[in-house]
C-alpha cells in the first residue's frame, strides 16, 4: 500500500531499530485525559471547524483516539487507515493486515460496539470513537476467557487471522453470551482462514460462551 | 492511496460546500472508494465525507404510508429492520447477503447503489479498459466466467455488482436526489444508464449530486417479496446469480409480478417476459419454470459463462415458488 511504500521511502532506518521500533517513535503519545466528545475533538482538529463541517488539508492532523480504554494522540494525513495508525504509530500489532481490501477480516476491530474493517475506515473517521483491538482482551497480564478457550480447543494454527476472529467472537459474546453453532458461523462469516481451521474456530467460541 | 483533503460534513449544505471543488468525491462508507483509490483508479483532490450528516440515516415511515430510507443508512441496519423485514423482504433479504459483518456494518445503502462493477479489468490499473477510459473491453474475448448474459452486446461486458439495487428494483423503489437546493424524484429504474448511453458511468448522478432518500412505495395488498443471490462459495461472495421477486397474490394466484435479475446485465435488468407467464396464474413450479426460460430466452452468453443461463434458470424458478411460499423442491 502507498503509506508503506511512503515509509520505505522516507527514509533510511538505521541498523539495530527495527522498522516497527522506529514507526513506534513516530508522533504518537498517550494522554492521560478523559474521553472527550467526537464533536469537542473534531473541534480541536487544526482547521477551524465552520457551522457546515471541518475541512481538513492533506497534510498530517493531529488525532485523539480511543483505543481500549486509553486515549492516544497522533499526527497523520486524513488519508492513513486505522489499521495503519494502529500497527505504524502505535505498535499495536495484534490488529493484523491482510487483503487491505476488507475481504479477509484478519484487521478486525469493535468500533462502538460493531465489528469493522480497521483498513477499510480511515484514522480521521474513528476519533472520539471507542475502539476496541485484541491487545485490550487481556488484563494484568491475564488473558481472556475467550482468548484461553482458543488455546485449549486449538482454535488456531498458523494464528494470523485469529486476532481479528477473536475480534468478531468477543463482539457476539458481548450482546449473546450463549450463541448457537448457527449464531457463531455467521459473526465470523467475514474472516478467512487460510489454514482451514473453521470447525476449531466455531468449538472454541461455543467452549467461550458455555 | 494519494494524498487528499477531507471534508467532514456536518449537514447536507456542508456536503454541498465541499462538493464545489470539482475533483472531489463523496464518502459513505467509504468501501468502494477507498478500493478504487487503493487500487489507483480514483486520485480525488478532495475526498467529501457524508457519513458524518445525521440528517440522512433514517429509516422512518411516511404521510402516505411509503418508507424513507436515509441515503447514509447501513446495510446492517437494513438487514436488521423489523419493519424492512416486515414489509420488505427481498431488501432485507439482499442486505444481509451482501459482503461481510465488518462491511455492512459500515456500508451504506446510497453507496451500494452507486458502487462500480467488479469486472476485473476494470478493477486493475494494469488494464486501460472501456469503462476506464479506453477503448478495448478486455472481457469480451477473455476470462468473462462472471460477466453479462444480457444486454452485452454495446461493447462493456460488466454486470451490475448491487444486490439492495436488485430487491429495490422489484419493490418499485424511487429516489430523491438532490444538489444544493434542489430535489429530484426519480424512479430506481430510470437511474440506470447503459454502456450504450456512456460505457464510462453506471447511473445518471452528475458531480456535486447526491443520493439523500430511497422511498418504497407502501406495499400492495397480498404483496409478497423474496430475493435470492447465489454465490461460488457460502459464506460472503459476490453474486454469480441474483434474483429479486415481487408478487401481488391472491391465494396462489398471481395478479401481478416484479421480476429484476441482478449479476445478468450491465443494469439490474427486469424481465417482463417472465412477469406475463406468471400473470393471472396460479404459481406453480411448472409455471416458475417457464417463467425462468422465458427470462432467459435472450441470453447471449459469451465465451466462458453459458453456465450462468442454467444457474439463472434455477435461481428465478425457485425465487419465483419462494415469493409465492410454493416450496420448489416438492415432488
Amino acid at each position: 500500500m502507498a503509506h508503506s511504500k511512503d515509509v520505505k521511502k522516507n527514509g533510511p532506518i538505521s541498523k539495530g531499530v527495527s522498522r516497527r521500533g522506529f514507526l513506534k517513535g513516530l508522533g504518537a503519545t498517550s494522554l492521560g485525559v478523559a474521553a472527550a466528545s467526537k464533536s469537542e475533538l473534531l473541534a480541536k482538529l487544526e482547521h477551524a471547524p465552520s457551522p457546515n463541517g471541518t475541512l481538513l488539508g492533506k497534510n498530517a492532523v493531529a488525532l485523539t483516539l480511543n483505543i481500549n480504554g486509553k486515549i492516544h494522540q497522533v499526527k497523520v494525513e486524513p488519508r492513513i487507515t486505522l489499521a495503519e495508525v494502529l500497527r505504524d504509530n502505535l505498535g499495536l500489532t495484534g490488529t493484523k493486515t491482510g487483503c487491505e481490501r476488507g475481504a479477509c477480516g484478519a484487521c478486525t476491530v469493535i468500533m462502538e460496539g460493531a465489528t469493522i474493517n480497521a483498513c477499510m475506515t480511515l484514522a480521521v473517521d474513528a476519533i472520539g470513537q471507542k475502539i476496541e483491538t485484541i491487545e485490550g482482551l487481556e488484563s494484568d497480564g491475564k488473558l481472556s476467557k475467550l482468548q484461553e478457550s482458543f488455546i485449549e480447543n486449538d482454535g488456531l494454527q498458523c494464528g494470523f487471522c485469529t486476532p481479528g476472529i477473536i475480534m468478531s467472537s468477543k463482539n457476539l459474546l458481548d450482546t449473546n453470551p450463549k450463541p448457537q453453532l448457527e449464531e457463531v458461523k455467521k459473526a465470523v462469516s467475514g474472516h478467512i482462514c487460510r489454514c482451514g481451521t473453521y470447525p476449531k474456530v466455531f468449538e472454541s467460541i461455543l467452549a467461550a460462551g458455555k | 492511496m494519494n494524498k487528499f483533503e477531507y471534508g467532514i460534513a456536518k449537514n447536507i449544505e456542508g456536503a454541498f460546500d465541499f462538493l464545489k471543488e470539482p475533483d472531489s468525491k463523496i464518502k459513505a462508507g467509504g468501501i468502494d472508494v477507498l478500493d478504487l483509490m487503493k487500487e489507483g483508479l480514483e486520485a480525488p483532490k478532495r475526498l467529501v465525507n457524508i457519513r458524518s450528516v445525521p440528517d440522512l440515516r433514517f429509516i422512518n415511515k411516511g404521510e402516505n404510508g411509503e418508507l424513507r430510507i436515509g441515503a447514509t443508512t447501513t446495510l446492517a441496519e437494513i438487514e436488521s429492520s423489523k419493519t424492512i423485514k416486515a414489509a420488505y423482504p427481498a431488501l432485507a433479504q439482499a442486505a444481509a447477503t451482501i459482503a461481510t459483518p465488518q462491511i455492512r456494518n459500515v456500508a451504506t445503502i446510497g453507496g451500494n447503489l452507486c458502487q462500480r462493477p467488479r469486472c476485473w479489468y476494470f478493477r486493475s490499473e494494469d488494464f486501460h479498459c472501456l469503462r476506464n477510459g479506453g477503448d478495448t473491453c478486455f472481457a469480451e474475448d477473455g476470462e468473462n466466467r462472471f460477466h453479462a448474459i444480457l444486454g452485452n452486446e454495446d461493447d462493456c461486458v460488466v454486470v451490475h455488482p448491487s444486490g439492495t439495487a436488485v430487491a429495490l428494483m422489484a419493490l418499485g423503489a424511487r429516489l430523491v436526489i438532490a444538489k444544493n437546493k434542489e430535489k429530484r424524484e426519480l424512479a430506481l429504474a430510470d437511474f440506470w444508464v447503459t454502456p450504450e448511453d456512456d460505457v464510462t458511468k453506471e447511473n445518471i448522478l452528475q458531480h456535486g449530486e447526491l443520493i439523500t432518500e430511497i422511498i418504497l412505495p407502501k406495499p400492495r395488498q397480498n404483496e409478497s417479496s423474496f430475493y435470492f443471490k447465489q454465490q461460488e462459495k457460502q459464506s460472503f461472495d459476490w453474486p454469480i446469480a441474483d434474483v429479486a421477486v415481487s408478487l401481488k397474490l391472491k391465494g396462489k394466484q398471481c395478479e401481478d409480478a416484479r421480476i429484476v435479475l441482478g449479476s445478468a446485465a450491465p443494469i439490474p435488468w427486469r424481465v417482463k417476459a417472465a412477469e406475463q407467464v406468471l400473470q393471472g396464474k396460479p404459481i406453480s413450479i411448472k409455471l416458475a419454470k417457464q417463467a425462468a426460460d422465458a427470462a432467459m430466452k435472450d441470453a447471449k452468453p459469451l465465451s466462458e459463462n453459458a453456465y450462468k443461463v442454467a444457474v439463472f434458470k434455477a435461481v428465478i424458478y425457485r425465487t419465483i415458488c419462494w415469493a409465492a411460499g410454493v416450496d420448489p423442491f416438492a415432488t
